[in-house]
């Protein structure tokens, strides 16, 4: 079930130029939202962009009694309505409608006995904070493996310490963390871990995805990846949000990732068929 | 006052005047959890060929101004799943299913029309001739004046719902379409179906979709739509089932003024799947504040400038 809010901006945090925090009083979004699961957001009441854009959910906004009040996105600012989410006010309302697909642990139950290993990239951190509370709570031991361009790419990456995670951060510049790609450390660390039965968790640009998911594939670790393709309604109206997945029959099929994703089993996910 | 929503389209009766429309809402059931979708006037299902189709690869929408460009290519489960695992429950949550076809054949059309005829919970065919995403079928009979007549009179030959050819708005004259469905025998015709359009990406030079060539739709072609409702209505008696870019109950009222019987919302629905009451009650409203009774007598009621 999604419900569509009319939420007052409660917080803009601006991370950098590029990317910024917003906060939105919705509660029965904040209520009814799990891992992994996403939100539209219209950055307008206008015509000017049209369409609504998808957010993983971030944070779970919470009173001093805990209980939740709203949820926040992760926004980078690359186009006209990120631009305009960039520029939102508090005090200002938008639209967000949600929760909207499946959670990551709809993909994946925890297995029992296997840590989970999260992999981001950039804003692909989003939906990790609200599975790695549900890990916390659980008393699994967990990572966070997260890459970026450089130093200012990397934020909230103590929040996961704060919840328990061990830490192996990159920069490809070298400002921060171990330099080079994500995939640096996680393939070390998958060779090293012994028998350790490890689920992987992955979001962020494609080509790490996928580069995750090769790994995961030769160093037998079950892989979830949160794919992030350009979605029209959220709702399974549109068809627009296709990706190619092998389905129960072993072949490949176009499905709707705002229904069946964005989360998926990444052995299922047709890689070359992915648009950028 | 008393005022009745409802609407008469030929033999059929809905609710109120204000459909989904066809592959902007799904089969109807993806939007079950979140609102009544028996509430709607009717839902205009995703496209149906005979067979499954994959449709293309993506990206399948872009965004341009006040609308959007789609080539998504029909993708769909094909009529026999759709009555199999869809129309059930459909029909159980009493929802109005007026079932889009498409085919690259007359004898697909008809055979689509047929397996649907067969089943109980189809209020009624719309005749997808006009899809401009698909080289074969479905455009090719829609842009001809013949090629629209045979299909329309092919597929009154195999059914007894009522039937209502979905025009393009890619022709001179779209009137003349509606002359040679309603020779051909169909209950209502339905327009406009998106326009022919091209997105450039100019740092690329690549087309932005991947089909290069998609439909556009959104209040972008709101007044195109508006002007093409109005003169298919100068030029048939059928009832016109009216479309393109309406997003506000306003507009809902424009294209009845315009002389359509109901409407349909697409992209809007994109926008706010929960548009449905807020239409309906703008609608409601414009009618008490006007002392209208029913809705057909807004339909045609365009006056004169003075
Ligand atoms: C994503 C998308 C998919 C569509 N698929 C179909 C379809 O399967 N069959 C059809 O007859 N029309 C289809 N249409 C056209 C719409 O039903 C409608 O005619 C058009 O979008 C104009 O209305 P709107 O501006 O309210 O969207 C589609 C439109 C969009 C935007």
């Amino acid at each position: 079930m999604a419900v569509d809010v009319l939420a007052e901006i409660l917080t803009n945090r601006a991370l950098s130029r590029d990317y910024n925090v917003l906060g939105f009083a919705a509660p029965e979004i904040a209520r009814l939202a799990r891992p992994g699961q996403f939100v539209m957001v219209r950055p307008t009441s206008g015509n000017d962009p049209l369409l609504r854009r998808p957010f993983s959910i971030f944070e779970i906004l919470r009173d001093d009694r805990r209980q939740p009040i709203g949820v926040s996105i992760l926004n980078k600012n690359v186009g006209v309505g990120t631009s305009r989410l960039y520029a939102a006010r508090p005090g200002d309302r938008l639209s967000i409608l949600g929760p909207l697909g499946r959670s990551w642990l709809d993909v994946f139950a925890d297995a029992p006995g296997h840590e989970s290993w999260f992999v981001a990239g950039g804003v692909g951190l989003a939906p990790f904070l609200t599975l790695a509370e549900h890990t916390a709570a659980d008393k699994r031991p967990m990572r966070l493996f997260y890459g970026g361009r450089s130093q200012s790419d990397l934020y909230y990456a103590s929040l996961f310490e704060d919840l328990g995670a061990s830490l192996h951060l990159t920069t490809e510049d070298g400002t921060a963390g171990e330099k080079g790609r994500v995939t640096l450390p996680l393939e070390r660390e998958l060779k090293a871990r012994g028998g350790r039965p490890v689920t992987l968790y992955a979001c962020g640009p494609t080509p790490m995805m996928r580069a995750v998911a090769a790994l995961g594939a030769s160093l037998h670790a079950p892989t979830v990846v949160s794919l992030e393709p350009v979605m029209g309604c959220g709702m399974g109206g549109c068809y627009s949000c296709v990706v190619k997945v092998s389905g129960a029959d072993q072949h490949p099929h176009f499905v709707r990732s705002c229904l069946e994703g964005p989360v998926f089993d990444a052995k299922r996910v047709q890689w070359e068929a992915l648009a950028h | 006052m008393a005022r009745d929503l409802s609407v008469q389209i030929g033999s059929l009766t809905l609710k109120n005047p204000i459909i989904a429309a066809s592959g902007c809402f799904g089969y109807g059931l993806e939007y079950a959890g979140s609102l009544d979708v028996s509430a709607l006037g009717g839902v205009a299902s995703k496209g149906l060929f005979l067979k499954e189709r994959e449709g293309h690869p993506p990206p399948r929408i872009v965004e341009t101004p006040s609308g959007m460009l789609n080539a998504i290519g029909l993708q769909g489960i094909g009529v026999h799943r759709y009555v199999a695992e869809k129309l059930p429950e459909l029909r159980r949550l009493g929802v109005t299913n007026i079932v889009n076809i498409c085919g690259t054949t007359l004898d697909e059309y008809c055979e689509v029309a047929r397996v649907l005829s067969d089943h109980e919970g189809v209020a009624a065919l719309e005749l997808n001739i006009s899809c401009p995403n698909i080289k074969e079928g479905g455009i090719q009979f829609g842009c001809s004046l013949t090629g629209t007549y045979d299909v329309v009179s092919a597929v009154r030959k195999v059914t007894t719902l009522p039937i209502i050819p979905k025009l393009t708005p890619n022709v001179t004259d779209v009137a003349s379409f509606a002359r040679a469905s309603e020779e051909g025998g169909a209950d209502a015709v339905s327009l406009v179906n998106t326009f022919l359009a091209m997105a450039i990406d100019v740092e690329t030079r690549t087309p932005k979709l991947s089909n290069m060539l998609g439909g556009l739709s959104g209040p972008a072609i709101r007044p195109i739509a508006v002007r093409m409702v109005y003169e298919c209505h100068q030029a048939v008696k059928l009832p016109i089932i009216g479309m393109g870019g309406i997003q506000s109950a306003t507009d809902v009222i424009e294209f009845l003024i315009a002389g359509a019987s109901a409407v349909q919302v697409g992209t809007a629905n994109f926008v706010d799947p929960f548009i449905w009451t807020k239409l309906t009650d703008g609608l409601a409203d414009y009618m008490d504040r006007h002392g209208i009774g029913r809705v057909s007598e807004i339909t045609g009621s365009l006056r004169k400038n003075t």
